[in-house]
């Protein structure tokens, strides 16, 4: 498993630079790895990805947009807003979270 | 008497109650089932059925016959589980109390989940879908009638059943208009809410030119937010215009899954991925469909983990623990067209990969290899489905996925 190294932390990405470990995430280094994809937080991302960050705690899968909408309450337009174009991944990237996965 | 109730008499139900009956003493067990419709379909076929390939009488058959004698079956409607007390409510105020409740009632297209789909008056017009019986048999006509223009495949959202169906009719779709000399006046398009046709890396590199050399253009990461017209539009404000729409709906859960506080945000059922225990329950399961485990919806996968299922509930009913432990095993024939077919064998861990199967080296099955016997292994399957399966009679295909005939590529 790759590691990387973000100011001075060493955190564990797959290949494609989703963290792997649930526990080496921390709300700076979501700034960071937001402005790698070109996304500035706001409160509203935050709220996103609190509840995305929470629901994986509970569930042990990263939440689908739908999820989001439904139990975090944020609707998806909105999303798409927030995380422009790819929300679902680039919301699980933000938060330290697996990428979506598809089944075929 | 013991009593287990089961919900749903599709894929899943059936072959459960079937196996459990040869498994469960009679003088100790009673097995209910209940179930709202009194015919079973044969879902694999409904993809032929808008082509014409099969007749609509193939893929159905009485409810009742399916189940073994000693089944008793209810047909109702299911109001709520009301599991603080054990038991099942139904529509006319009748009560089921069980000991040991089985949830099987599948997920269905929910196309009024999608503005404009059901309602925007395109509706069996020039929108259909071929995931329930009458839209399959409706599509047909339409499809006879379709003379050129704009042809659109499409994928609501995931999961879905038969995650590779809508790609086969799309191949089907563009053998069909070749057979009638139509393809150059066809734009074929396959819209999905995945980043590609397939996801994952070595199906995806094996078969993405599969699309290609058939010309059909992806539409990758599309979520539609709502159809116009005749026109999908989606959340990033995308736009695909349509002559003739062939879309998979949403799907979700049974109504009564959330009435009861059983479901999560799509009505599914969460459960333990490798017993299929509700979560929080220790006398509810819920399997093929209806649960929320991370592979495939497919007949397949019912088939397997029922399999693993039937065995465990023994152990658990006489309160040992459960030594099965499911996969995530799922094989799905891929119909590619021009009478040629794929295979895929996969689990929760391993993604599809090239070889052969069900005997290593020898097959007759090719793995992600377009070939004749794996077009006729699956209409072979109608068969298998019919006298194997659904009466729950052993099939020598072990329900664990087996690495032996795989072979992952040099990267």
């Amino acid at each position: 498993m790759p590691v990387t190294t973000i100011d001075g932390h060493r955190i564990h990405v797959d290949e494609e630079g989703f963290l792997t470990s649930y526990d080496e995430w921390s709300p700076e280094l979501a700034e960071r790895l937001a402005a790698q994809i070109g996304v500035t937080l706001t409160d509203a991302h935050w709220k996103a990805l609190t509840f995305l960050r929470q629901d994986y705690a509970r569930q042990g899968e990263t939440a689908t947009l739908r999820r989001v909408s439904t139990q975090g309450g944020i609707p998806v337009k909105e999303l798409f807003t927030l995380f422009p174009k790819k929300p679902a991944k680039k919301m699980a990237y933000i938060a330290g979270l697996p990428k979506p996965h598809g089944c075929v | 008497m013991r009593r287990l109730l089961v919900l749903g008499a599709g894929t899943a139900g059936t072959m459960v109650v079937n196996k459990l009956r040869r498994r469960l003493n009679r003088d100790q067990w009673r097995i209910t089932v209940v179930e709202e419709r009194d015919r079973h379909f044969y879902q694999p076929g409904f993809l032929f059925l808008p082509f014409r390939r099969y007749a609509p009488k193939q893929v159905s058959k009485p409810t009742e016959r399916l189940l073994d004698d000693s089944v008793e079956l209810i047909r109702g409607q299911i109001w709520q589980v009301d599991a603080a007390h054990d038991r099942v409510v139904l529509s006319d105020g009748c009560e089921l109390p069980y000991d040991y409740l089985v949830i099987a009632t599948g997920v269905r297209p929910r196309p009024d989940q999608t503005p404009g789909m059901l309602d925007g008056g395109q509706w069996r017009r020039s929108i259909f879908d071929f995931y329930t019986y009458d839209g399959a048999v409706a599509l047909a006509p339409a499809l006879d009638r379709f003379d050129g223009g704009r042809l659109v495949v499409h994928i609501t959202d995931m999961p879905i059943k038969c995650p590779v169906a809508p790609l086969e009719f799309a191949f089907l779709a563009d053998d069909f208009l070749r057979r009638r000399g139509l393809r150059d006046r066809v734009d074929l398009t396959y819209a999905t809410p995945l980043p590609g046709a397939f996801t994952k890396p070595i199906a995806a590199a094996r078969l993405g030119s599969m699309l290609d050399e058939r010309k059909i253009a992806v539409e990758p990461d599309f979520l539609v937010e709502r159809v116009d017209g005749h026109k999908l539009v989606s959340y990033d404000e995308r736009e695909i215009p349509f002559d003739l729409l062939v879309t998979v709906p949403l799907n979700v859960g049974a109504e009564f899954v959330a009435r009861s506080g059983l479901g999560d945000e799509l009505n599914l059922v969460p459960v333990d991925r490798h017993t299929l225990l509700a979560t929080g329950y220790d006398n509810i399961f819920a399997l093929g469909d209806a649960n929320d485990i991370p592979t495939s919806k497919a007949g397949s996968v019912a088939h397997f983990a029922a399999e693993v299922f039937t065995a465990n509930f023994v152990e658990h009913a006489a309160g040992r623990p459960m030594t099965g432990s499911f996969d995530g095993h799922a094989n799905c024939f891929v119909e590619s067209g021009h009478g040629k077919g794929l295979l895929i064998d996969f689990n929760y861990d391993t993604e599809p990969l090239p070889g052969t199967y069900p005997v290593p080296g020898l097959g007759p099955f090719r793995l992600l290899r377009e070939t004749a016997v794996n077009h006729w292994g699956k209409l072979a399957f109608r068969w298998m489905y019919w006298h194997l399966l659904l009466p729950g009679r052993p099939v020598p295909l072990p329900a664990h996925m087996s690495m032996a005939g795989k072979n992952r590529p040099e990267e």
